[in-house]
């Protein structure tokens, strides 16, 4: 099925559902043969297999369906009446179009079956002869003869067959048929049925297997099958021949098919009764309120879990404990499926475009290159329904006034071929999607004079606006048709549409320009109902939830070291982290829950907690971290939803709701992100996916002799820094006093002494197994960076060694580094700490 | 719309705010709690005192003394919970002491006086008058609509 095109199993699928739905239909107007609905909705089934079949170059399917739609068309509009005949027929029309369908399943065409006779017996009830199709040229003929045959168990005998079509393989070789006539091509029926599952299209494909079957082994079969036709030629017969002689296996209806050329479709036809698989079983199609539901009531459980889990870490019962463990794990698991059922890859919206860009770029003569990065990137399936058309929107004004044409491109030292970007990426719990031309960008002065023009600004605060504040103006309502019409270089129709279909659905819209050299909009779209990772935090005696995408790390200074180390640039306060300065932000302050802190006010200890917004990184400064959590986003109402520090809301395990923090909106707030640093867009953007992108995070740092070493980030409990002075010796080892427990010192080289001088201060990595730790004396820290698996595939085996950052670097493996040196002390991988 | 419905009374959940009686038509109310634990919204406008957890929903209360521009502090603790349905889903309106449902002749409705100035003219849609008070009928989906 791997090789199947996606349009083909896309109808498959579609076609056995209508096929199911055709069955019960038709046995339905049996009882009710007025039921003009019903009748409506057969044709229209039939009408949109044979066009499906038609477009998809299948002759065969195709012309079945089309003398079905034609017999079916004088008994919608009353012309004819539904009897039995024509509702069997019909029935034979539905099995041979299943049979089709189940062989452009395995084999990738429709099979060597003829369907000849059964056009032909669809044909003769069209004109009203039903009982006179040739009886020993197919079993239509055959068939009229049976009306006496109570409707129901035609039913029955076509259902049961169908079910099991072992069975009907067994049962097929019981007492002949006393019409001669048919007995051959019950033989074949009987093949057929074994073969492939519908007992009822025997009196259609038996034609087509009594020609195969003659020229395989034409006596034997036709002989040991005979009573096969009965089910389906006389709808009594099952009944009949309860009694089996000779069982057909499997091996006979494959090898009466193999003369038909198809002995591969007839072997996977064999291995499909037995695994029943099919496409059409492989997928179910459910209502998306289904899982809209399903999603909040795992969203329910997740709450209850954590609540749970609570009381289950508090308790001293084992059973207990090892319960709520239990719990959580499959609730975990529970969850990523339900989330993963609504997931689709953005790609799925992004297909069409490059198609767009091709129509737009020739009809305008540009030359443009569409690149696609992070088509990966999942997001739930209404939100992607609800991006496709502002994403087209936005494509197509890029491609129209963004990039020039290539003349122009050429005059300015651009390659002649424009390059649109489209890139998804997740951050901060929410899909960020741009789409970066590198065109002309917009230009600030027309907008600016266009602006004014329409009274949205006045001049003087127009003088003061930003290119970026300049940029967005073209969102706003009543601009664009204003642009449109004069035809200014820029952005054109309807981007204020294009923002609210987003903001409908909570998405923000963001457009960063710079004149001559491109334009990126940035959609970002909340993953609201989406269940994210967060760390806890405690500010003014509240709980704030901070998602773990901006995480970068925690710092915690306590007592002098605060004094020493927060550093002030005239009152701002800043903070050394490695390299960079690290600006401070304290949470409470930027809530408004205390006045500015006094530069004496910084004596107290300091939680910082170190958050990526876009390009910058800063410190927020909070009361406390208490743990981290899966929590459960839900969107705040309307009129809170215009706060920018707060990307919605949680309820925690004790019940009580909880906040959570937009990293983004407080870095704007307070001023950490600000215009002039924005014209770097592009690098930034790309540091951005950097990091959002999946990989292994490590912590760099410079050992005793000046190597580079790296340390799986997940292994570092804590980085400490200690006074050299405060190290102690205990026996043939070094100690220090640290949280109130003697922690051993060991260096990363080699076997003496990891402190070699007591003046100056220590760089250490702490590694704890949850009851003790060791410190791992290091010479410098250098950072922390986020490695894609790239790097990690190109490796040999067995060698530790990377380039990060440009120099080489030594895997250090802390567990064997402690394992080495400390042999006694116990690893427990499952106790470690994350980020601690 | 009163004066044109065609029913001759009308059912209304009312509840106290400082001395007034308030009424809310009975459909437009969910439930009515006692008092709840509430986290509150920084930055937010001071009409909002917080959200809380109803049953896994989170939902807005709102203090409505804060509102009507009423002098004095609620008491956080005594205060009951109105929640009320709006458009955007349930709201939790914070008053002094919850009253009857009373049901009321639709005659007897009157749109608020001239004089009536301020927020509370825009918040309030009508009286009506009942033996001896005045009832006053709240226009939620003003009441509901804070701007942050």
């Amino acid at each position: 099925m791997e090789g199947l095109d996606e349009i083909v199993e896309e109808f498959l699928v579609e076609s056995y559902e209508s096929l199911d739905q055709l069955d019960s239909d038709l046995v339905a107007l049996e009882e009710t043969p007025d039921d003009l609905e019903r009748l409506g909705s057969i044709f229209r089934t039939v009408h949109t297999i044979k066009g499906t079949s038609g477009f998809l170059a299948l002759p065969k399917l195709e012309r079945v369906a089309h003398v079905g739609e034609n017999l079916l068309v004088p008994l919608r509009d009353g012309d004819l009446k539904l009897d039995e005949d024509i509702a069997s027929g019909l029935l034979g029309m539905v099995d041979a179009i299943r049979d089709m369908l189940g062989s452009l399943e395995n084999s990738g065409d429709e099979g060597a079956t003829d369907y000849e006779p059964l056009v032909a017996r669809l044909q003769g009830l069209l004109s009203g002869e039903p009982a006179k199709a040739p009886a020993n040229e197919s079993s239509e003929g055959a068939e009229p003869n049976n009306d006496a045959e109570p409707t129901a168990e035609v039913a029955a005998s076509e259902e049961s067959v169908t079910e099991t079509p072992a069975e009907a393989v067994e049962t097929a070789s019981s007492d002949p048929p006393p019409e001669s006539g048919e007995s051959a091509v019950a033989s074949e029926q009987s093949t057929e049925a074994g073969a492939e599952a519908p007992s009822e299209a025997a009196p259609v494909d038996a034609p087509s297997e009594q020609a195969s079957a003659e020229t395989a082994n034409p006596e034997p079969t036709a002989v040991a099958a005979a009573a096969a036709p009965a089910p389906a030629t006389e709808p009594a017969a099952p009944a009949e021949s309860a009694a089996p002689a000779e069982p057909v296996s499997a091996p006979e209806p494959a090898a009466s098919a193999s003369p038909a050329a198809t002995p591969a479709a007839a072997k996977s036809v064999g291995e499909k009764e037995v695994s029943t698989k099919s496409v059409a079983d492989a997928t179910v199609r459910i209502d998306v309120q289904l899982l809209d539901k399903l999603m909040n009531l795992v969203g329910e459980l997740v709450l209850s879990r954590n609540q749970i889990l609570q009381f289950g870490n508090g308790s001293e019962d084992p059973m207990m404990v090892a319960a709520s463990q239990r719990l959580n794990h499959i609730t975990t698991e529970l969850q990523e499926g339900v989330m993963k059922t609504r997931m689709q890859p953005i790609r799925n919206a992004w297909s069409k475009l490059p198609r767009v860009v091709r129509d737009l770029s020739s009809t305008f003569g540009k030359k443009v290159e569409v690149r696609m990065e992070g088509a990966d990137t999942e997001l739930d399936k209404t939100i992607l329904e609800a991006i496709k058309d502002p994403l087209t929107h936005i494509v197509r004004n890029s491609v129209d006034h963004g990039i020039e044409t290539p003349d122009v491109r050429v005059a300015q030292g651009k390659p002649v071929e424009g390059t649109l970007l489209l890139r998804a990426f997740h951050e901060g719990g929410q899909v960020n999607i741009e789409i970066t031309d590198d065109g002309g960008g917009i230009r600030a002065d027309r907008v600016r004079a266009k602006a004014i023009e329409k009274g949205l600004i006045t001049p003087e605060r127009a003088e003061q606006m930003t290119e970026r504040e300049l940029a967005s103006l073209i969102l706003l309502p009543g601009f664009s048709t204003a642009l449109k019409v004069t035809n200014v270089s820029g952005r054109g129709v309807g981007m204020d549409v294009v923002k609210t279909n987003i903001e409908r659905i909570g998405g923000t819209l963001d457009i960063q320009s710079t004149e001559g050299q491109g334009t990126t909009l940035r959609i970002k779209i909340p993953l609201t109902l989406a269940i994210v990772p967060a760390l806890i935090i405690k500010s003014g005696g509240d709980l704030y939830a901070i998602p773990q995408v901006s995480l970068l790390e925690l710092v915690r200074l306590e007592g002098h070291r605060t004094e020493a180390e927060v550093e002030f640039i005239q009152d701002v306060p800043v903070y050394r982290l490695r390299e960079n300065l690290l600006p401070l932000i304290f949470l409470d302050e930027q809530l408004g829950l205390r006045p500015k802190r006094e530069r004496d006010e910084y004596r107290e200890h300091v939680n910082i907690v170190v958050l990526q917004a876009e390009d910058r990184q800063f410190g927020l400064v909070v009361d406390a971290i208490t743990d981290t959590q899966e929590i459960v986003v839900k969107p705040l109402d309307q009129h809170l939803k215009s706060i920018p520090a707060y990307a919605g809301a949680t309820i925690m395990g004790d019940g009580t709701v909880a906040l959570i923090l937009d990293v983004i909106g407080i870095a704007q707030r307070s001023n950490v992100l600000t215009e002039h640093r924005d014209h770097s867009f592009t690098d930034a953007g790309s540091a951005d996916v950097d990091r959002a992108r999946s990989g292994e995070t490590f912590l760099i740092v410079d050992t005793e002799n000046g190597s580079r070493g790296a340390i799986h980030l997940s292994t570092v409990a804590r980085l400490e820094e200690f006074d050299a002075s405060k190290v102690e010796r205990c026996g043939e080892s070094q100690v220090i006093q640290y949280r109130d427990e003697i922690m051993p010192l060991i260096g990363l080289g080699g076997f003496g002494d990891a402190v070699t001088s007591d003046e100056g201060r220590l760089n250490t990595v702490v590694f704890s197994n949850g009851r003790s730790s060791v410190g791992i004396v290091v010479g410098r820290i250098v950072d922390i960076v986020r490695e894609s698996g790239t790097i990690n595939e190109a490796r040999e085996p067995g060698d530790n060694r990377r380039v990060i950052n440009g120099r080489v670097t030594e895997l250090i493996d802390l567990q064997e580094v402690v394992r080495r040196r400390l042999p006694d002390f116990g690893i427990d991988e499952g106790a470690m700490n994350g980020v601690g | 719309m009163n004066e044109t419905s065609t029913k001759e009374r009308e059912s209304y959940c009312t509840f106290r705010v400082d001395a007034l009686l308030f009424g809310v038509e009975v459909r437009q109310v969910q439930e009515v709690i006692r008092s709840q634990q509430t986290t509150r919204v920084p930055l937010a406008p001071r009409v909002v005192q917080g959200l809380m957890n109803l049953r896994g929903q989170i939902v807005s209360a709102l203090c409505l003394r804060e509102r009507l521009g009423l002098p004095g502090a609620q008491d956080q603790n005594d205060s009951m919970n109105v929640v009320v349905r709006s458009d955007e889903g349930p709201i939790s309106l914070l008053v002094d002491e919850i009253g009857d449902v009373v049901e009321v002749d639709v005659r007897r409705f009157e749109p608020p006086p001239e004089t009536l100035l301020g927020e509370q003219r825009e918040l309030v849609r009508g009286v009506f008058k009942l033996e001896r008070e005045l009832l006053l009928i709240l226009n939620t989906d003003r009441v509901v609509s804070v701007c942050a």
